[in-house]
């Protein structure tokens, strides 16, 4: 394959008419190493070959007045697809002719069909096989001495250099036999030029099986990748385009019919539909969007039609961001295969000197004929080492897993979570937005004996209008939802994992009104207009006895609602009910929790019953109730004081410090927003079930990593020795230096297809 | 007598294979400020293997892959926080790191089967 083959695209924006394309030509041309560039003035694309990375080419493009992009994507895997496709044709094409060489000498030998080396008929015969044998190595396996060859220049030894040196010995022994029979012993006399060929015909068969294997290492990507759609349709100027997908501007309209993908990440101006978002998410249910709601490029408009304005493109998208994430973590390693790293220098050159050691000791102590055996055992020696096994356990391991996480909704950013996430012993829960659904409503008002619920709701919601709290969104809802006006208050002042304070501005006048109460009811020296919004703990730090409402709180709280006081000038005057549900799911997804032996702890701001009565709904282990937002990572501590290895499961921006103070942090998505840095591991599905399905994908890629580390050692700890003859005093077994060649071509396969086995890993949630 | 000799023979080997696959290094490339380094990737080497910087200073690998095989096709700095990149096929990819301690810091495919050694050097 000659230099720089394949073109790399470029899309070109900006382009108004002809007199550009020659423009952008000519600065693409401009820039070194660039053989030529031709402009697609219709596709809006530029072809360019030559030696020229991409970056250079935009920053030209770029400099010339124009916008550029490299076109990737689904394009570009379809490329390295072919390109790979070719390769494994060539590696078989290889094995194959090396295999009608040698495998008629290796069926014919044992049979007595060949003619014996001392007689002249057969030296020409076997001259001739040495021919032969010489071709396959040239042909079949002449990229293993190109690249011995080099590396040697390069003063490194690889895998070529071990295959080259075993069959290159082989065949140059075998070549002096035939030519020279007389210079050993009679014994001795034996041509090895079947096991040359055999050996380079497996080698290449195993490295084209393991090409093919390693091809579905990568499925997940080329799923993600191939998401995207290519094409979007605009609004522009009042009329409906179909334009390529790298040309969508931000803030441009866009059109979704049913059955077709949204093409970018945006909100949704016009229309109604449900979409399917599993393909991101992992969700089963379609998602209902209206005006409004955001929709993520790659996902499937299900029944309606809709149009949307474009708020993340290219690079920036929902999509584009996961898709980076997950080759980011294919590529990170667990601390568990850094030993196999740090042999693997060494494994090559150790294996030579193994080799020679053998060859030694076999000349020096081994019976007749020395030579024949010393040969056959230091051949077997180098074709049996496999340093691709050793290095390539670990991280084939990691890209499928990661891989098939990101399949479930779950992003994994680096190795060194997965390998921890199996080893959780207990599982922090955030309660809100966690465990429920995050979405808190007001379910009930109780009023002390002459106020009203609408003044006390009212009271509630000015008082709670500045907050971001999800309770204050709830009230200030229900306010909304019942019409009432919101009134003006002031000296706003929130209380830290307690409540609101807040003044009734006007005093004594504005009190009355407030409470709607006669003059009578309100004693004229208490009345500063004071305001309480609050749990429990807020009341009674100000010294205020919730009284006959104490009875109805208790209720509310074993219920599973928050109930929130409201007291004017020092007496509770009533409460509003708040209650977060709890998600369908979250029971289920705890009892998995369970099943894998973790302890399942929830951390709440709330009281303790509420706290309680939720956690009795979805089955908690343990409870720790009316913790302030800022002693989050300090409860993680303590847990971990305890030896507990401890996930935490939260909102990525809340929760950030106990997220990155556990030994795996969760953070549990919302949609799309994987924008989350601070975790460890992102769940985009809001579900519990991501967490239980993490950890048993952690322990199921660890536990495959072990397999393959064990394999790869054992393989090659063992089957060296055995090679070398260690056998060979006790039960007088050599190893057949094909059987050796068979071994090394099935042991990174067999590495590669292990690894593939989780791809069939299947989550253990029942779904609907 | 023979054995002897062989042994002999053998041992030298063995000290030749300690010296030039350990012990001795392959040339080394001093690299020149601010142009890209071209490395090319095929037949299971990267050419230049040895490649001396200055520290301090962003240096920009070129990697063109010519080796179609799937051994080739990731570059790993590990003692870059395990800085990998995917080396597209006949395409150069340019890799900028700013190395900034002396030291010997390795580049290799996922396999280490291809090796490359940065050289950081006060400047």
């Amino acid at each position: 394959m000659g230099e720089m083959a394949t073109p790399l695209r470029l899309s070109i924006g900006g382009m108004s008419c002809a007199g550009c394309v020659a423009t952008v030509e000519n600065a693409l041309r401009a820039v070194p190493g660039v053989a030529d560039a031709t402009v697609n003035f219709a596709e809006h694309t530029a072809s360019v070959t030559g030696r020229a990375p991409a970056e250079a080419l935009i920053a030209a493009v770029k400099e010339a007045g124009y916008e550029a992009a490299e076109l990737r994507g689904a394009e570009d895997e379809a490329q390295k697809e072919a390109a790979e496709m070719d390769h494994y044709r060539r590696l078989l094409r290889k094995a194959v002719v090396a295999a009608v060489v040698g495998v008629p000498l290796m069926v014919a030998g044992p049979l007595g069909w060949l003619p014996a080396l001392s007689t002249t008929g057969g030296r020409v015969f076997w001259l001739a096989v040495g021919a032969a044998t010489l071709f396959v190595l040239v042909y079949s396996g002449g990229h293993f001495f190109k690249g011995a060859w080099k590396a040697f220049w390069n003063h490194s030894a690889n895998m070529d250099t071990l295959v080259a040196l075993g069959t290159g010995a082989a065949w140059t022994y075998s070549v002096a036999v035939a030519a020279f029979p007389h210079l050993v012993p009679v014994l001795a006399q034996h041509a090895y030029f079947e096991a040359a060929a055999v050996i380079i015909a497996l080698i290449n068969l195993g490295s084209a099986l393991e090409m093919r294997a390693r091809g579905k290492t990568s499925e997940a990507i080329k799923r993600l990748i191939g998401l995207q759609p290519k094409t979007a349709r605009v609004v522009r100027d009042g009329q409906e385009i179909d334009i390529p997908i790298g040309e969508v501007g931000l803030q441009e309209t866009l059109r979704v019919r049913p059955g077709e993908k949204v093409a970018v990440d945006g909100v949704v101006i016009d229309g109604h539909s449900t979409i399917d978002e599993s393909m991101l998410t992992g969700e089963p249910l379609p998602v209902p969007k209206k005006t409004g709601d955001e929709v993520v490029g790659g996902t499937l408009n299900k029944s309606g039609t809709f149009l949307f304005q474009a708020t993340r493109i290219g690079e920036d998208t929902a999509l584009a961001h996961i898709i980076e994430m997950v080759r980011q973590a294919q590529n990170s390693k667990p601390a568990i295969g850094r030993l196999a790293d740090r042999i693997s220098s060494y494994f090559v050159p150790g294996v030579l000197i193994v080799a020679v050691v053998t060859f030694l000791v076999w000349f020096s102590l081994g019976p007749n004929p020395v030579l024949g055996y010393a040969l056959v055992a230091t051949m077997t020696v180098l074709i049996i080492a496999c340093p691709c096994a050793l290095g390539l356990a670990t991280p084939i391991s990691i890209m499928v897993g990661v891989g098939k996480a990101a399949e479930y909704g779950i992003l994994i950013r680096k190795g060194d979570a997965l390998q921890q996430a199996g080893h959780l012993t207990t599982v922090v829960l955030d309660k809100t937005g966690t465990v429920t659904a995050g979405r808190p409503a007001v379910t009930s008002v109780v009023a002390a004996p002459g106020w009203n619920e609408t003044r006390l709701l009212q009271l509630a919601a000015s008082i709670e209008a500045g907050s971001e709290h999800p309770l204050a969104e709830a009230i200030i809802e229900a306010a909304a939802q019942r019409s009432i006006a919101l009134q003006e208050l002031t000296g706003f002042e929130a209380i830290p994992g307690k409540g609101v304070r807040a003044q009734l501005a006007g005093g004594m006048r504005q009190v009355q009104a407030a409470a709607g109460l006669p003059k009578a009811l309100v004693p004229a020296a208490a009345a500063t207009g004071q305001l309480l919004l609050g749990n429990e703990a807020l009341m009674r730090s100000h010294g205020i006895d919730p009284g006959s409402l104490a009875g109805e709180a208790a209720a509310m709280a074993a219920r599973a609602e928050t109930p929130i006081y409201l007291a004017l000038d020092g007496a509770t005057v009533g409460i509003v009910s708040v209650s977060d549900p709890v998600k369908p799911d979250s029971r289920d997804a705890i009892a998995r929790l369970h099943a894998a032996g973790m302890r399942v702890v929830m951390l709440t701001g709330d009281n303790r019953v509420t706290a309680e009565a939720v956690a009795g709904q979805v089955g908690i282990d343990e409870v720790r109730a009316e913790v302030l937002p800022a002693d989050k990572a300090k409860q993680v501590e303590a847990l971990q004081a305890r030896g507990e290895i401890v996930g935490m499961v939260g909102d990525g921006i809340n929760d950030a410090p106990a997220l990155a103070r556990a030994d795996v942090g969760f953070a549990i998505g919302t949609g799309t927003d994987v924008a989350i840095e601070s975790a460890d591991i992102t769940l985009i599905r809001g579900s519990l079930h991501g967490v239980a399905d993490a950890v048993a994908i952690s322990k199921a890629t660890v536990r495959n990593i072990k397999q393959n580390l064990f394999g790869s050692f054992v393989y090659n700890f063992l089957g060296i020795p055995i090679a070398a003859g260690a056998l060979f005093p006790l039960v007088h077994l050599l190893l057949n230096p094909i059987i050796a060649g068979g071994a090394m071509a099935m042991s990174s396969f067999t590495v590669v297809s292990n690894a593939n086995r989780l791809r069939w890993f299947t989550s253990g949630e029942k779904r609907p | 007598m023979k054995e002897l000799a062989a042994d002999v023979g053998g041992l030298v080997v063995i000290g030749l294979i300690v010296w030039w696959f350990w012990l001795s290094k392959p040339k080394t490339l001093h690299a020149g400020e601010g142009t890209p380094i071209d490395i090319v990737v095929a037949d299971g080497v990267y050419t230049p293997a040895r490649i001396e910087v200055p520290a301090g200073r962003p240096v920009t690998l070129r990697f063109l892959r010519k080796d179609p095989s799937p051994c080739a096709e990731k570059v790993v700095f590990e003692a870059f926080d395990n800085m990998t990149r995917d080396l597209p096929l006949d395409r150069p990819l340019d890799v900028t790191i700013v190395p900034d301690r002396p030291g010997e810091y390795a580049f290799t495919c996922q396999m280490k089967m291809y090796r490359g050694t940065l050289v950081v050097k006060n400047p």
